[in-house]
């Protein structure tokens, strides 16, 4: 049987998980972000689990330190300085504020059961090479930090016992050059479906901080899901005003252009990327758009329902256009997108993001069909 | 599966070594069991204050959580664990070197030696691992007949105020009576009885004698509560008396108090006691036990632990340079009047009595000393600069911690501020009927440091949860005498001009 303290362990687990979901909207609409920590991790700020106990105010308070400096010299050393090396039982007081670590997965399966997001199917066929390597077997040659102990002393033990240099009296095993084995890798190769999300954001003046603020949020959160749902994901980036280029992901959140708005030419990077990069027969493909709704003409209008009905929608899984609201845009993108297709059509989801705390019922609306 | 084992063979024959020098020393100790176990394990135990079993919580499981993330890692590695008990528990990591293992034996020795004979220890539970295991069963069955989320809320609760706690009931931890001991019953469980076996037997006497309950009435609540013995700083005790709450929680304030209390006095000794048990692992490897080939293992990862930290004294350090001194002094016998009244820089440089009392002496200071009054007797103005020891305040224009001075009795003064009440506020229940209206009242005892107002706003709200009727502090706020009056809404300050 497990040890007890798993249970305490699933428990807490649950409790972080029920204050995750609890207060995931606030995460969201306020630009929250989960840290991601680089290993697959996000660490989380949770200082509502911390017992509150009558405790004195930690700024003001000051201590005693050891070591040299003058006065005035800060305290607080630099990073790496360890703490003592020797472990104390959990009696802790006075921690800093409490960070709780959450995997990619489990913060997917919170924000999917809060938003109740159906399972995507992927389409196409699982054509993405993945190659994951596992040490499973032995070799004779490899680095020292490989090193198999056991079967490296087994085989000296053996070649002693044969040359008869082993003495049961006083069992010292030496062994020599060839005697050494190495963990060494097995790669096998797994088929994934793979997947493409191309994000493409209005950037012309009547994009403010806070419309951006609100695609980089959303998209981290779509980013998330869809992370939990393909093994392998990339993600490409486009700005556009009246041109259209494609970006990296910093730029994209950062530019602040301005100038008219030819929805088109966005368009028109994103099929070239699709052409180039993604055959749609293997790939699961993502097109979102953002913009406040504003296009310069008609005309344009005209050619960007061109390129949706014959090239980008049958490309890709679903089509996204978030219309993020602003003060200066006229929302008529959207009207005429929903004139042509309706609301609630399956190939191309359309839907409005009023302020930051509209965001989660936008990431319902885009993935909440499973496509 | 056995998680742990005893130690065997070639450890077992270190310990007996190790075991020699330590009583060849004079070190006197109840017998220590060595076991082993992996990391794992070793997480564990650490997340459940070092015993194999403990009530369930989840707090147990973060703090487990925390542990084995540091530990993969490479962040933290515990090195050694000690329980106070009899015989001591202390549990060895397997993949430690042999001579990890060597120091850590003669480490644990003088924990054990110091477990058994400092006075702040002598009211411990020796039984503690069967008391644990104890308390474990009870709140599972709690559990069982509430409802986990129910019991575990109420834990939660009274987590919030387990460190108000009366340092003076150490010595004789008095039994929390239950509401129907104070309608005028006697305790009538044996003296003998160990506190394992009495919180048992009250649990079954309470239900034998449940039918009484009935008689509390609400006047009989209203004169006892304008007879408690106050002020009080055992509040856990006073709100599981006193507090408008049901025997199984009542119980579980009981099972914590009783825990908190054995802690208690490992928190109070944090210093001496590391200090003793390094001084003792020092001086037994470097006169005894090492091997040559051992050596720089040694060093090296004694220096590790014996680190000085700008932002923190460490305990470890502190405490076994402050008993080589006292040592020291002993020895050459640097105290007394002529020592202290002696004004000639030489005479005093070249002091040496050649007394050689130096040994005795830390003996008989690990027997009576906690680290408040440790440092007060013997921090001197030579061993505060020996240590370079500063004192450091926050700088609100860089927003950083800055060293502030290096005065002696600036540093000691912050330093006995840090110990003073095991590093927890002072505060004690004035009034269980303040304002004539059954409220609360508590008063901080303020010593020149604020409280942190949120959380103490947060830990009312807990106390009134358990209290059920407005809870007050009293307390000072940026010079001001503020009284918090907290009533179950909303939080009011009332502030003294």
């Amino acid at each position: 049987m497990d040890h007890p303290i798993k249970r305490d362990h699933a428990r807490f687990k649950k409790i972080v998980k029920g204050k995750i979901r609890a207060n995931l909207r606030r995460f969201v609409s306020q630009g929250e972000m989960p840290i991601p920590k680089g290993d697959g991790t996000f660490k989380i700020p949770m200082p509502s689990i911390e017992t509150p106990r009558f405790r004195f105010g930690s700024e003001e308070q000051g201590g005693v330190g050891q070591g040299d400096g003058e006065p005035g010299d800060p305290v607080d050393g630099e990073p790496g300085e360890g703490e003592p090396g020797e472990g104390e039982v959990g009696e802790g007081e006075g921690k800093k504020s409490l960070e709780v670590d959450v995997s990619l997965d489990e913060l997917a399966s919170i924000l999917g059961e809060e938003l109740e997001l159906p399972n995507i199917e992927p389409k196409g066929k699982k054509t993405m090479e993945s190659v994951t390597e596992r040490y499973t077997s032995i070799g004779s040659t490899g680095p020292d930090s490989l090193r198999h102990f056991k079967r490296t002393y087994r085989e000296a033990l053996k070649r002693q016992v044969s040359v008869g240099t082993y003495d049961p009296e006083n069992p010292i095993i030496i062994p020599v050059r060839r005697d050494f084995r190495y963990r060494s890798a097995n790669s096998k190769v797994e088929y994934e479906n793979s997947a493409v999300v191309i994000y493409m954001m209005d950037v012309s003046g009547s994009m403010g901080d806070e419309q951006k603020e609100i695609v980089r949020t959303e998209s981290f959160w779509i980013n998330l899901w869809l992370k939990s749902q393909y093994k392998d994901i990339e993600v490409r980036y486009i700005i556009h005003d009246a041109t259209a280029k494609e970006v990296d992901e910093k730029t994209f959140f950062s530019t602040r252009e301005s100038g008219g708005t030819l929805i088109s030419s966005a368009f028109k990077v994103c099929q070239d990327i699709i052409e180039k990069d993604y055959n749609p027969e293997e790939w699961n493909i993502y097109p979102f758009h953002f913009s406040d709704g504003d296009n310069w003409s008609a005309d344009d209008t005209k050619m960007c329902l061109d390129l949706l009905d014959n090239v980008l929608l049958p490309a890709s899984n679903m089509f996204c256009y978030g219309q993020v609201e602003s003060r200066y845009g006229s929302g008529q993108f959207y009207k005429d997108l929903s004139e042509k297709y309706g609301e609630s059509s399956d190939e191309i989801i359309l839907s409005k993001i009023k302020d930051k705390d509209a965001i989660m019922d936008s990431i319902k609306d885009f993935l909440g069909k499973g496509n | 599966m056995q998680r742990t084992k005893p130690i065997s063979g070639e450890l077992l024959k270190i310990r007996d070594e190790v075991l020699q020098y330590a009583l060849d020393y004079g070190l006197d100790f109840y017998p220590v069991v060595f076991e082993m176990c992996d990391y794992d394990t070793i997480n564990i135990l650490a997340s459940q204050g070092g015993f194999p079993a403990r009530y369930p919580h989840w707090r147990f499981g973060m703090d487990y959580d925390s542990m084995s993330k540091n530990y993969r890692f490479g962040m933290m590695r515990i090195y050694e664990m000690v329980i106070n008990n009899d015989p001591v528990y202390a549990y060895l990591l397997n993949v430690n070197k042999t001579v990890d293992q060597k120091t850590v034996m003669a480490h644990v020795y003088g924990h054990a030696d110091f477990f058994k004979n400092n006075a702040y220890f002598s009211g411990t539970d020796r039984n503690m691992i069967d008391v644990m295991a104890n308390h474990g069963t009870k709140v599972r069955r709690f559990m069982d007949r509430y409802g986990q989320d129910k019991v575990e809320e109420f834990i939660d609760v009274v987590l919030s105020f387990e460190n108000l706690l009366d340092v003076n009931q150490l010595f004789q931890l008095s039994p929390i009576k239950t509401k129907v001991d104070l309608t005028s019953m006697k305790d009538d469980i044996e003296d003998g009885a160990s506190s394992s076996l009495k919180t048992f037997m009250r649990s079954k006497q309470r239900t034998e004698k449940a039918g009484k309950k009935t008689k509390l009435k609400k006047d009989v609540r209203v004169f006892e509560i304008n007879n408690l013995e106050l002020p009080t700083s055992d509040i856990m005790k006073f709100l599981a008396e006193n507090a408008p709450i049901e025997d199984w929680q009542s119980d579980i304030i009981s099972i914590l108090r009783e825990e908190a209390y054995y802690f208690l006095p490992q928190r109070m000794t944090k210093i001496i006691n590391e200090g003793w048990a390094s001084y003792w692992h020092s001086t037994i490897m470097t006169q005894n036990a090492l091997n040559a080939s051992e050596i720089v293992d040694f060093a090296d990862h004694h220096a590790g632990v014996m680190a000085m930290s700008k932002q923190n004294i460490n305990p470890y350090k502190i405490g076994i340079e402050l008993l080589r001194d006292i040592e020291f002094r002993w020895n050459t016998g640097r105290f007394g009047k002529e020592y202290n009244e002696c004004d000639d820089l030489h005479t005093k440089e070249n002091w040496d009595k050649k007394l050689g009392l130096g040994r005795e002496k830390i003996f008989e200071v690990r027997r009576s000393h906690n680290d408040l009054t440790f440092i007060d007797e013997f921090f001197t103005q030579e061993f505060c600069q020996r240590q370079q020891l500063f004192t450091y305040d926050f700088n609100p224009q860089s927003q950083r911690n800055e060293i502030s001075e290096r005065s002696f009795l600036e540093i000691k003064d912050k330093l006995l501020n840090q110990l003073t009440n095991f590093g927890n506020p002072v505060i004690n229940v004035v009034s269980a009927n303040y304002n004539n209206r059954g409220e609360m009242l508590m008063q901080h005892t303020h010593y020149g440091v604020d409280l942190d107002m949120g959380k103490a706003a947060e830990t009312m709200h807990n106390i009134f949860l358990v209290w059920k009727r407005p809870v007050n502090l009293e307390t000072i706020v940026e010079g001001k005498k503020s009284i918090y009056h907290f009533d179950g809404k909303e939080l009011k300050v009332a502030t003294e001009a």
